[in-house]
């Protein structure tokens, strides 16, 4: 096996919502820099609940527990500053929602106006097209980068979520059933994306889509009831499932 | 058969608002037309004379819609940092707790407190204090009527703010928090934003309130009829004059009082509209 040191890593990882139940339990895993990992698993098993743990979502809400240790590039993301550790985390929602007061142009740049930096004007002009060149939208929009971003289609509005993710440079991306709102052809855009991204950032993604995990993921996590199951190379995951339940699932017989 | 009737006494119910409505126009203006016609309508407005001597009468309604600005203007001044707070509190940092429930039944039972006890308390609370720090000799006035305004109008302008600030969906704080937003940072670049017409429009349908309101008013105001040349000065409204006067006037200065009426009138359901067309916006946005 391949000793390359991991970006991310999950150390027994958990998450409750309320005293009496786990909605992630024990969950350990290491994450390859620059890889796509697919997270499957039944509705209800905990896929969102893991992945927003990862840039500390959780921390907002004051009732849910993390516990255990997630670790980015070596360092305990849970005794990190949220704000820090989001601006290297990037996150993308399964329901595309571009800050609906600015314009295509300012939703890119969210994230630094969000928190005060500031660029100078070639710097923003830079980010603006270098970030949706690379979720292929620029040549889409550039003549109307002053409309608001909820003018554009759902999977535009989409890519556009994912380029004001990129904008901030983050070290990892988690995308949470980012194509589940969108029909076949904004999906392959987005696949086909991912598949360039993935030079510059490690992928976080939850899907439902079993053949979207085998096309676009090289790693795959299954998920049953807050644990992980089973977690490999996506193609031995399909292939030979090691785990009954692994097997049911991808078979159809779960979920 | 039974339907048909049905329909009928529907039809005549829905059909009496809008005649009284029209009645209460017909009204206010037939019995205005005298002011209009024997001072001119502009010239009317614009006048600042108020002198029911006989022989020598003459009415100009201009002090008394300073008076009225002014109030409605220090009031929603006063207003903004109070509502404005109480609004985020409920709406966003504590929405869904018991003390945000409680802060807003606070309030709305605030709201429905009568204008007379407010005067009460601005008479016997508000203008000794104001005396004796020695804002103005006679406590009463456009200050003393604007801050109890202010406090009355609160309410208003806090709950339905804090709806509107509630509406604000989470995908967008969420997606805003996710690209490392601190919460002030969210609140002043999302929130506010996003939420931004539906708050405007909390405060003209307050502004709405504030215009009209008479009793507090005319306790508080001082009821003098010429321009009022600071806020510490007395002054009336166009609400406190009429309540103050109509008791003892005929004629002319009737008329010249409906007439204000009819102003007043006109320019509140104005701003109501205003406020409840950005609201009906706001809520499709
Ligand atoms: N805010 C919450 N409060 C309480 N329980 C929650 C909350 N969010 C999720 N849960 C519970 O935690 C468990 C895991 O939910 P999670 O959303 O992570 O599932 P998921 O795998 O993402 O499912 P889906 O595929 O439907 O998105 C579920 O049992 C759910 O009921
Ligand atoms: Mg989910």
């Amino acid at each position: 096996m391949e000793s390359v040191k991991p970006i991310l890593e999950f150390k027994k990882t958990c998450v409750s919502y309320t005293k009496q139940t786990m909605a992630v339990k024990y969950v350990s895993a290491a994450i390859e820099r620059n890889t796509i990992t697919a997270i499957m698993g039944p509705s209800g098993c905990g896929k969102s609940t893991l992945l927003r743990a990862v840039n500390l979502m959780h921390n907002l809400y004051p009732n849910i527990r993390v516990d255990g240790e997630i670790l980015l590039n070596n360092e305990n993301i849970l005794s990190m500053e949220p704000i820090d550790v989001r601006r290297r985390v990037g996150m993308v929602f399964q329901r595309p929602a571009p800050f609906p007061t600015m314009s295509i142009y300012d939703n890119v740049l969210s994230g630094y106006t969000l928190n005060g930096i500031r660029l100078s004007r070639n710097q923003k002009e830079e980010t603006v097209e270098h970030c949706l060149q690379s979720v292929a939208l620029w040549d889409e929009v550039k003549d109307v980068l002053n409309k608001k971003g909820t003018f554009l289609s759902g999977g535009q509005q989409q890519r556009l979520c994912i380029a004001r993710a990129l904008a901030m440079k983050p070290d990892v991306l988690l995308m949470d059933e980012p194509t589940s709102a969108l029909d076949p052809i904004a999906t392959a855009h987005i696949e086909e994306l991912m598949q360039d991204l993935q030079k510059e950032v490690t992928i976080l993604i939850v899907t439902h889509n079993m053949g979207q995990a085998m096309r676009i993921s090289s790693k795959s996590m299954f998920m049953y009831l807050g644990e992980l199951v089973e977690y490999g190379n996506t193609k031995d995951l399909f292939s030979n499932p090691k785990d009954e339940r692994t097997k049911a699932y991808l078979t159809g017989k779960m979920g | 058969m039974n339907d048909k009737l049905y329909k009928i006494l529907l039809f005549v119910a829905t059909l009496t608002m809008p005649i009284v409505c029209g009645g209460v126009m017909y009204a206010l203006v037939t019995d205005a037309y005298d002011a209009f016609e024997h001072f001119g309508f502009f010239k009317f407005l614009t006048s600042s004379d108020w002198n029911y001597t006989d022989g020598s009468e003459q009415y100009g309604a201009l002090p008394f819609i300073t008076g009225t600005l002014m109030t409605t203007l220090l009031a929603l001044i006063f207003c903004i940092p109070f509502s404005l707070p109480v609004a985020l509190f409920v709406g966003e940092y504590f929405n869904g707790t018991k003390i945000a429930a409680i802060l807003s039944t606070v309030t709305d039972l605030l709201a429905g407190i009568p204008s007379i006890i407010y005067g009460l308390w601005g008479f016997y609370t508000l203008r000794p204090l104001i005396m004796a720090f020695d804002i103005s000799p006679q406590g009463s006035g456009i200050l003393t009527a604007s801050l109890v305004l202010a406090i009355m109008i609160v309410p208003y302008a806090a709950s339905l703010s804090a709806e509107f600030i509630k509406m604000v969906p989470n995908d967008l704080k969420e997606g805003a928090y996710s690209l490392g937003a601190t919460h002030a940072e969210v609140i002043r670049k999302i929130v506010f934003p996003v939420a931004g017409s539906g708050i405007f429009s909390s405060y003209i349908l307050a502004i709405g309130r504030a215009l009209g309101e008479t009793m507090t008013v005319t306790m508080l105001i001082g009821n003098t009829n010429n321009i009022p040349d600071s806020i510490t000065s007395t002054g009336n409204s166009m609400a406190s004059i009429i309540a103050n006067q109509f008791g003892e006037a005929d004629d002319l200065r009737l008329s010249s009082l409906i007439a204000i009426g009819l102003a007043l009138f006109l320019i509140t359901a104005i701003i109501n509209m205003i406020g409840k067309i950005m609201i009906k916006r706001a809520r499709i946005a």
